[in-house]
């Protein structure tokens, strides 16, 4: 059978791609389209290495078909810095050392970003539920999700 | 590995004939995050995919003289935005909210959690305590069947070939009325329930309780309901010695399976405290001391 043909939004910019329907988004990512900052890390759904935002709602794209994309607005971490300038979240997350082996990173930027458009100003508990989903092996999560509430509340300031 | 037809139909009756029509295996694709996990570990090898997530029915809620219907096919993160249907059934919204982390709250569905017919679906007892209807399409037509009647065992359901559940219709809520869904599992977060409770109960003005639904889940192969857990509650001020009387009853409907995450004796204690503790917070969410 002919490879599928899926016409999207990717971080603002129309995209057409070609799959087999059984690759999932975070496949044709990462190997058709070269954005490889999505990580896999348990193709499961469990570890949240791979968090893209799909019409605005943070999913695992590792539990997503490629040709489900078909008509969808896509975000993925190469969409969250301004050309060199970095969102207020990678900018805190580097200043706060949040990020140790870096493989969970771009998926809890991600998801912190998520978490921020729907509740700017999340009290402790809610951020370490939000991030529950995204798992560092590392273990770095106190600076994580302090790096995530200073960005929350510089913005309430500014 | 044979290419996999994957369709994404507009309309309930194009899904439908989709699967019906269908040579070999087919499976419905709702929230995925059940289907992709088995998809990629090899588990299944559908010959066709049907998403139906483009089915405005499968998508959408709306509520008639109070009575909700919910689309099947509604992700949890949307469920939870509604503000109607979490007042009215807060017990049903908490229970699906349990269901994985953020990111499988954006796909997960209702439908998909019913279908998939883990014993330890966290939505599934909660729907059961609602007294929620499945509204069934499929080659034949339309036709409606309880909850409680569609997981049939783990991984296996009712539905006939070429039948899709495409929404969940609620009961209209008499005034002080109230749900609620607890689970045990070992951490706070992103676990599969080891038990899960819902009790769905009415109080009169006097705040006695004529009206009451209990189903347990993680107990048995499918989700329970437990009539003598509801008789328990009936007729009584849902106290000390009402609860006693549930907590008791919920215990003997259990035939759990033993393994690492709870042996038998320890689900079987615990089905008992959560119907209890669940059964408290309905009675005060229903206006009760």
């Amino acid at each position: 059978m002919a490879k599928a043909h899926v016409t999207t939004t990717i971080n603002g910019e129309p995209v057409e791609y070609l799959c087999e329907t059984q690759q999932t988004l975070l496949d044709v990512l990462r190997d058709e389209l070269g954005l490889t900052g999505s990580k896999e890390g348990c193709a499961s759904g469990d570890c949240g290495a791979c968090s893209v935002i799909v019409d605005g709602r943070l999913v695992c794209s590792c539990l997503m078909l490629g040709v489900e994309a078909q008509g969808r607005d896509v975000e993925t971490i190469e969409g969250m810095a301004d050309g060199e300038n970095l969102h207020p979240l990678q900018q805190k997350f580097l200043e706060e050392a949040a990020l140790q082996c870096g493989i969970c990173t771009p998926g809890i930027l991600i998801a912190a970003k998520a978490l921020l458009e729907k509740n700017p100003d999340p009290t402790e508990t809610e951020v370490r539920y939000w991030l529950a989903g995204n798992l560092c092996r590392c273990t770095g999560y106190d600076k994580i999700i302090r790096s995530v509430l200073d960005v929350a509340a510089e913005s309430k300031g500014a | 590995m044979n290419a996999m037809q994957y369709e994404a139909p507009g309309t309930v009756d194009e899904a439908v004939a989709l699967l019906a029509g269908a040579d070999g295996e087919s499976r419905v694709l709702a929230g995925g995050t059940d289907l992709l996990v088995q998809l990629r570990s090899g588990l299944i090898a559908p010959d066709l995919v049907v998403d139906v997530k483009k089915i405005a029915e499968m998508q959408t809620v709306t509520v008639e003289d109070g009575a909700f219907c919910v689309g099947a096919a509604l992700s949890g993160a949307a469920l939870g935005e509604h503000a109607e249907m979490k007042a009215a059934w807060t017990g049903v919204v908490e229970a699906m909210e349990l269901v994985g982390s953020t990111q499988v709250q954006g796909r997960a569905s209702l439908g998909g959690n019913l279908c998939n017919a883990s014993p330890a679906a966290d939505s599934v007892p909660a729907l059961i305590a609602a007294d929620a209807v499945a509204l069934i399409a499929g080659p034949a037509g339309r036709r409606e069947a309880p909850v409680a009647e569609i997981a049939t065992g783990p991984g296996q359901t009712s539905l006939a070939r070429g039948e899709i559940v495409i929404a969940f219709r609620f009961p209209k809520r008499p005034p002080r009325s109230a749900d609620a869904y607890l689970r045990f599992i070992p951490r706070t977060e992103m676990d599969i329930a080891v038990v899960g409770a819902g009790v769905n109960l009415t109080l009169d003005e006097s705040g006695v309780c004529t009206d009451a639904r209990v189903a347990l889940g993680a107990v048995a192969p499918r989700a329970l309901l437990v009539s003598e857990a509801a008789e328990a509650l009936i007729g009584s001020p849902v106290d000390e010695a009402a609860l006693e009387r549930l907590d008791a009853a919920s215990r003997a409907a259990c035939r759990p399976i033993d393994d690492k995450r709870g042996t038998i004796a320890f689900r079987t204690k615990v089905a008992g405290v959560m119907a209890r503790r669940a059964a408290v917070i309905a009675r005060k969410r229903a206006g009760g001391e």
